[in-house]
């Protein structure tokens, strides 16, 4: 699954020259819609991001490229970094209330 | 409501339907409305939409509603579209399982051609749990102990001596003339005989039809199961389908009684409404909308559509999971979290490396 010899890149940062560090167009390599879309509401929800979306630039790469614009001049990486913390944590409460409904359930039976 | 063509009318939010643009999905005679979700912090003034971990666990239930062996339905309520759909997909693509890939064909004299066999081969689900093994590399072409299953195919098929001289009966005339994925041995490799002593490896289901064969025919052939996933081919996904709807809520805007209630009864699908006795009359109740399929049917009549609200709740999800057999449908729902769980340490991993440089 991995590549091994050469390095594929997994996560790249684009950014205009003379744009502050709130612009940033980052590019997740063999991603989709499954993490960009959630990736995105989780950013989203953060107060300090003015613009988030993601576009997936072919159907035949499998890359997205997802945009921050952040207001208040906070670099674009840390809402990025918070909406991957975010994400996890639900991902987290989500399996452990699953377990707790399926041992309550089970136990039940 | 200001038109804007066929990108959809958006209705004015006012202090009464506040509450309805945020949390509901209403289901018009011509279009559906509001579908996207729009509580992001600064578009509804006076809320504070801010992502809040305490606030999500609060509202956060989840419901196990029915589960027998191959099929589990559960609610999930309080999460947003994009998160379940992500669950969705993990489900459908990106949950590994073993399938058969190499197939070795000694043999085959039957009128099946090679890569129909083989491709027939590929689509048989096998039973073996896939967080034992490991993906194989992709320089290797022998597989090792640790990302192969070996199976094997021989049969062979001959005439009956035993047959009635004038029965025309396939069943009797030949022996082993069908060839089913019962028949498939495992053949285990290194250190698997071991290992999986117990768990029986071989197909989920003894009974699906392979080939027919004819005296003389015969297939011998081995097999190299490996572990994929399904965005890479559709026969390594775990589950039959993974799918979502929405819980549907049907509201009455005035009492609806007699002959209409008769008339609205039948609108809906079975166990949706139902008809109570009050002073005398027959009077509508909507008793489970959960059974509704959303047909919209109430709103071809004209004295009934403007009595009934139609809608669901945007963060109610009604999962079905059917999983093929490989894993039990729990396990499978865990798995898939633990996927995009895993998706999220890659990035932060990789932030963390390219901050550090």
């Amino acid at each position: 699954m991995a590549g091994e010899g050469e390095k594929k890149p997994v996560l790249e940062m684009v950014q205009a020259d003379g744009a502050d560090e709130g612009c940033v167009t980052f590019v997740l390599h063999d991603e989709d819609h499954t993490l960009g879309n959630s990736l995105r509401y989780m950013v989203m929800k953060n107060a300090d991001v003015e613009f988030c979306g993601y576009s997936i630039t072919h159907p035949s790469e499998s890359k997205i490229n997802f945009r921050i614009q952040t207001r208040g001049g906070i670099p674009a990486t840390e809402p990025l970094r918070k909406g991957l913390n975010d994400l996890s944590d639900v991902c987290q409460h989500v399996l452990n209330t699953f377990q707790v409904r399926f041992c309550f359930r089970f136990n039940s039976n | 409501l200001r038109r804007r063509g066929r990108r959809g009318s958006k209705m004015a939010a006012n202090m009464s339907n506040v509450e309805d643009i945020r949390s509901r999905v209403l289901l018009g005679e011509f279009g559906v409305k509001n579908v996207h979700t729009t509580d992001f912090p600064g578009n509804y003034p006076g809320y504070d939409d801010t992502w809040d971990m305490q606030r999500f666990q609060k509202n956060f239930t989840m419901d196990i509603v029915d589960l027998d062996e191959n099929c589990m339905e559960f609610d999930m309520v309080g999460i947003d579209a994009a998160i379940a759909n992500a669950f969705r997909r993990i489900l459908l693509a990106e949950v590994p399982t073993m399938a058969v890939e190499k197939v070795f064909i000694y043999n085959n004299t039957s009128i099946i051609q090679d890569e129909v066999l083989a491709h027939r081969l590929g689509l048989i689900p096998i039973k073996a749990d896939p967080r034992l093994f490991e993906y194989r590399n992709s320089g290797e072409d022998a597989g090792s102990e640790i990302d192969t299953i070996q199976l094997q195919l021989k049969v062979k098929c001959s005439r009956n001596p035993r047959a009635s001289k004038d029965s025309s009966d396939p069943q009797e005339l030949y022996l082993n003339h069908m060839v089913y994925s019962g028949d498939m041995k495992w053949m285990p490799i290194g250190n698997q005989a071991d290992v999986f002593a117990d768990a029986n490896i071989g197909p989920v289901h003894d009974d699906i039809l392979i080939a027919q064969l004819r005296p003389g025919q015969e297939l011998d052939i081995i097999m190299h199961c490996v572990k994929g996933i399904g965005k890479d081919h559709a026969k390594f996904s775990p589950v039959a389908t993974a799918s979502y709807r929405l819980l549907p809520e049907i509201t009455l805007l005035e009492p609806i009684e007699g002959e209409k209630a008769e008339r609205l009864k039948r609108c809906f699908s079975r166990g949706v409404i139902h008809l109570e006795e009050l002073n005398g009359k027959k009077v509508a109740m909507v008793v489970n909308s959960r059974l509704d399929t959303c047909s919209r049917e109430v709103l071809r009549h004209d004295d009934l559509k403007n009595l009934v609200k139609l809608g669901r709740v945007r963060d109610h999800f009604i999962f079905t999971v059917e999983s093929t057999g490989v894993l039990p449908p729990e396990v499978l729902v865990t798995e898939a979290i633990k996927v995009l769980m895993t998706k999220c340490q890659r990035f932060l991993n990789e932030l963390d490396n390219t901050d550090m440089e």
